[in-house]
């Protein structure tokens, strides 16, 4: 269990336990709703929110090594936080919690990346390395100035991330270990410090509506409720992956297996039947009536196992050769969601 | 494939099978694996468990199985439905194939059967007697294909060893039996890892997905202290070799590299890619449900064996992973191209009755270039 001072539970005030938090400063939650002076928390916590649910980071007033010119300052640090958390419960809005531990997670980098960063002091490197590893068992270690992380441990975190630069052939790979630097370092686990803090208000208890804080609660589930995105169709076209692999079918030539699997999970998510799709395989050099059905039964998950599959991401049909993007593919992340505009 | 076909190759699979079984490993941690098989002209059996080599053994026996099948992965229950078994890890697996290496030398020996009316010609795009367009390739590769399929089995284990940390003694070479190897990595930090975490692997491996910045060349002012050195390890020691060519000519190269700009080193990168990345198969890599040739057993693409490479440099698999007996047999054979097998050659024939020993009979007849007489 990890041992933290009063500027590293502000810097990383989701490692604080909560309810001994509060008992230890000899504070109560109803408290908040009422003391004027208290209330100043409250009205930062719903600041917190606000700048995380706009997509931004707040700013402490903290600086970046975790100091304050006051006692307090700091107290109010943890204090907003563990309120946020007893807000975003009170409004029972799920759409705020991704978005507050995303911010919190990224306001936490910041520190991490101090922390790693400061050669002159090997304690801080070696409390956000421990954190590092208590949260998400990766070792790390330092080497000159880079974080080692195995090969393995990068990729089970890597993958996730859309951006080129985070492919390991983008990185400085040797003897089965990734040099990092510590922005990097901190940037691997940001989802899943984010995934943290939210299990951790997830997890929380709902507490009963807290008088005093009713119209910070309603001002936050208006917020709430304008989040939610919704989608337009633009186009009714098929993204080009597609095209191309009815196009090669169509001339009779061999399409690999991995292409009639997109092509097929790609249609069947799209509403149609197997039947409506099986005459498609027609001209393919090897085509086999009985296999094409047994096969679209099976990804249909009419057959076999029950599962259905869905379209594989466009990372994955990029490693696989079937990836032909254009401009009108816009950043999408799977075929599917091409020609759909978020608005 | 008709009766009599099928019925010869089984006598021959069978005595092979029956002759040879030492060479024939049953793979470590056998009760945790998936084998299948597949018999001539049927389906695939599979999500099968056998707990050793006795059972394996019988397997063979009982079933003449054109070919053998063994998962990478690890189960808790290998003879469960996929959704079920419980997947534990899986060994890491290479394909190397000839036929993706794109060579010059395909062309001479491939050929296009016809699925309508059986024809057999040379590469050609459209049937010669009947125009159909439903053609069946087939290749009998030659020494080049065999030599170049080595040279990226070396690419790899070089990545492999340097890059990824792999200790030499857990990277195993197979010959596939047909037309390329086989490459297993064992005991790694890699076992645990996921289809997604293998395909970014793979485009390390293949040297895919490369931006500029890595490399040295930034969008804005770029500057030629950031290009990478020839004593560097990973992909930027073997870029500075293949691009500067020499450590004399760096300095003019990356002269003209910051003249071309941004855009052109994007495609500088894409020809590096293509040239000294490893041409494995992706989708071997990363399929972590997969079942495997078996090592030892024979490939009915060809009649060889899929055998273990000691010594990759000398390996011959003509001669190396023929094992079928010399007995002679008489065959109508349609083979255009000519082949060699335990240092003999056979071919070309057209529409030939012909006795060739069994091994080439059943070359042959694998390729569906010749038949029973």
């Amino acid at each position: 269990m990890l041992v933290l001072g009063q500027d590293e539970k502000a810097k990383y005030p989701f490692l604080a336990d909560a309810g001994e938090y509060l008992k230890d400063k000899g504070f109560s939650l109803v408290q908040f709703g009422s003391d004027p002076v208290l209330k100043l928390s409250v009205e930062k916590a719903l600041h917190r929110i606000k700048v995380a649910s706009a997509g931004e980071v707040y700013k402490s007033d903290i600086d970046k090594d975790g100091q304050a010119s006051k006692d307090y300052v700091l107290e109010r640090e943890v204090f907003s936080f563990l309120l946020a958390i007893v807000l975003i419960k009170l409004t029972g809005m799920s759409t705020l919690i991704k978005r507050f531990a995303l911010a919190e997670a990224r306001r936490a980098e910041i520190y991490l990346e101090k922390d790693l960063g400061n050669a002159s002091n090997k304690s801080k490197i070696d409390l956000a390395t421990r954190i590092i590893y208590d949260l998400f068992n990766i070792e790390i270690i330092k080497e000159n100035d880079f974080f080692v992380i195995p090969v393995s441990d990068y990729l089970k975190h890597s993958v996730t991330f859309h951006e080129r630069e985070w492919k390991l052939i983008n990185r400085h790979v040797e003897n089965g270990k990734v040099f990092l630097t510590p922005d990097k370092t901190v940037r691997l686990i940001r989802k899943e410090l984010g995934n943290y803090i939210s299990s951790k208000i997830i997890n929380a208890p709902k507490p009963s509506m807290i008088p005093g804080l009713e119209n910070a609660v309603n001002e936050l589930i208006l917020i709430s409720k304008k989040l939610t995105p919704t989608y337009t169709i633009t186009t009714g076209e098929y993204p080009p992956c597609i095209k191309h692999a009815i196009d090669v079918l169509e001339k009779g030539e061999n399409l690999p297996h991995s292409g009639r699997f997109m092509l097929a999970t790609f249609l069947l998510s799209k509403g149609q039947t197997v039947p409506q799709i099986a005459p498609l395989f027609k001209n393919a050099p090897d085509y086999n009536p009985r296999v094409t059905l047994y096969q679209l039964n099976h990804l249909a998950g009419t057959s076999g196992s029950a599962t259905k599959y869905s379209c594989p991401s466009c990372e994955k049909l990029k490693t696989q050769d079937l990836c032909f993007i254009t401009k009108e593919c816009n950043d999408i992340i799977n075929p599917m969601q091409f020609g759909k505009k978020r608005t | 494939m008709n009766e009599i076909d099928i019925k010869f190759l089984e006598d021959s699979f069978k005595k092979y099978y029956f002759n040879h079984f030492d060479l024939i490993t049953s793979p470590p941690r056998t009760s945790e694996r998936e084998f299948g098989y597949q018999k001539f002209n049927s389906g695939m059996f599979r999500h099968i468990s056998l707990k050793e080599n006795k059972e394996l053994h019988l397997l063979f026996m009982q079933n003449i199985p054109s070919d053998v099948y063994c998962s990478n992965a690890y189960y808790a229950f290998p003879n469960f439905p996929m959704s079920e078994k419980d997947w534990k890890e899986a060994d890491l697996i290479f394909d190397i194939d000839a036929k993706d290496l794109n060579l010059p030398c395909r062309k001479n020996h491939t050929m296009s059967i016809c699925n309508e009316c059986n024809e057999v010609s040379k590469d050609t795009s459209q049937c010669v007697k009947c125009n159909s367009t439903k053609l069946e390739k087939k290749s009998l590769p030659c020494k080049n294909c065999i030599g170049a399929s080595k040279i990226e089995v070396n690419k790899l284990s070089n990545v492999l060893i340097n890059d990824l940390g792999i200790d030499k003694e857990n990277i195993h070479v197979y010959f596939s039996g047909n037309e390329g190897f086989h490459v297993y990595v064992y005991h790694s930090q890699f076992q645990e890892i996921g289809s997604k975490e293998r395909s970014e692997l793979v485009d390390y491996i293949m040297f895919r997905g490369a931006i500029p910045e890595t490399f040295g060349m930034k969008k804005f002012k770029p500057n030629r202290s950031l290009f990478p050195d020839f004593n560097q390890k990973g992909w930027n020691g073997r870029f500075s070799k293949y691009v500067f060519g020499s450590k004399s000519k760096r300095s003019k190269i990356i002269s003209e590299l910051l003249d071309s700009g941004y855009p052109s080193f994007q495609k500088t990168l894409d020809d590096v890619s293509k040239n000294i990345g490893v041409k494995i198969d992706p989708n071997v890599t990363m399929d972590v449900h997969r079942i495997f040739r078996l090592p030892g057993s024979i490939n009915s693409k060809s009649g060889l064996s899929k055998v273990l490479c000691t010594d990759l440099t000398k390996f011959d698999p003509y001669v190396d992973a023929c094992f079928l007996s010399d007995d002679p047999v008489e065959v109508l054979a349609n083979c255009p191209i000519e082949f060699k097998l335990k240092n003999k050659k056979f071919g070309p024939y057209t529409n030939e009755k012909i006795s060739v020993p069994t091994y080439a009979a059943v070359y042959m007849i694998c390729k569906k270039l010749a038949t029973i007489a």
